[in-house]
């Protein structure tokens, strides 16, 4: 459930942006997906493939770049990965500090294909 | 031959620019909206409860509106109703968080006085709420001791994005074995400057200084 507003807000954004470019088929959407964020790929695919039916997104390939989420230590300054239940930093044992680094969440770009000519249009 | 299309945008986007517009809108009318976070069961229905004659005890701070969000049912508007809590409810039907459509739709239905107090009850869950404005100006997480002393590890954000934590159920933290200490370490770190305040739902022991605090805040302290 977690994803499905994200993934209904990622559709309206780019359906709208396709009329922007004259209309046409996306078939790839590249995402930056921080890992603090908390979404999961395979949640983001399910409810892609739902939601997406009948728009210009229908059938088109999500791609993934995860960025890993980085805390910033208060002592030496060092950025670092979380281990589990611990704000330590590895280095100095000082307290680590959130950072934006991991909390990314948008589209890099699509792929387009153009709309076919309408034989019918005069 | 697809053509490759830079955007660039963040998909919260369209969200974030509404929940903007609703926090002008009220903001210029003196409205202090609270964003009230936690997992089901914390307390944020009885933080509300105890917060109210507080309130209701300083006229001059402005009258309260509560909008209660929930997954189903209307238990929590009736029991502030109860209570003589101006509350509305939005029913999301299934989604686990409020966002800020689902705000300017109830926002349409209410009256809400100048110089408000609104408070607007999220969603129980410390994942996705936290990720979503709602046009408030600011975010009061609430945690208990019997969800154990791990809270602020495992769901950072939550805590990160708050501007203060409200501790509750802390009477039974031994039978629980919750580790205060363990828990404040954590919140320490992802929010070191925000204050933890400790407070008895069933007494309303330490509302108090929490009011106090956000009496501060509104007036810009």
């Amino acid at each position: 459930m977690h994803e499905a507003s994200v993934v209904e807000a990622l559709v309206s954004m780019l359906a709208l942006e396709v009329v922007k470019q004259g209309g046409g088929r996306v078939t790839v959407v590249r995402l930056v997906v921080g890992e603090a964020t908390g979404y999961m790929p395979e949640s983001l695919d399910f409810y892609f493939g739902q939601l997406s039916k009948g728009s210009s997104l229908e059938g088109a390939r999500l791609e993934y770049r995860t960025v890993k989420a980085l805390l910033r230590c208060q002592a030496c300054g060092r950025e670092f990965e979380r281990a589990r239940f611990t704000f330590e930093c590895p280095d100095c044992g000082g307290q680590g500090q959130m950072t934006a680094i991991g909390r990314d969440f948008h589209v890099e770009s699509i792929d387009l294909e153009a709309a076919q000519p309408d034989p019918g249009a005069s | 031959m697809a053509l490759t299309i830079p955007i660039k945008r963040a998909i919260y986007e369209a969200n974030d620019a509404k929940a903007a517009a609703i926090h002008a809108r009220l903001a210029a009318r003196g409205v202090f909206t609270v964003n009230i976070l936690g997992s089901p069961g914390v307390g944020k229905t009885s933080l509300i409860s105890r917060l109210a004659p507080l309130i209701a005890a300083s006229p001059a701070a402005g009258p309260l509106r509560v909008i209660e969000g929930d997954v189903a049912s209307d238990l929590d508007t009736q029991a502030l109703r109860a209570l003589g809590v101006e509350a509305y409810q939005i029913e999301t039907g299934g989604d686990c968080h409020l966002n800020a459509a689902m705000i300017e739709g109830i926002l349409g239905k209410m009256e809400i006085p100048d110089n408000s107090w609104l408070f607007i009850e999220n969603i129980g869950n410390l994942v996705c709420p936290a990720e979503f404005v709602i046009g408030e100006d600011l975010k009061l997480v609430v945690a208990s001791a019997a969800e154990g002393s791990d809270k602020p590890y495992k769901y950072p954000t939550v805590f990160a994005k708050s501007a203060a934590c409200v501790l509750t159920k802390t009477d039974i933290a031994e039978a629980v074995g919750f580790d205060e200490e363990f828990f404040r370490k954590g919140y320490r770190a992802v929010a070191p400057e925000a204050p933890l305040f400790v407070l008895n739902g069933r007494t309303g022991e330490g509302a108090q200084a929490l009011f106090g605090w956000m009496l501060g805040i509104r007036a810009g302290g």
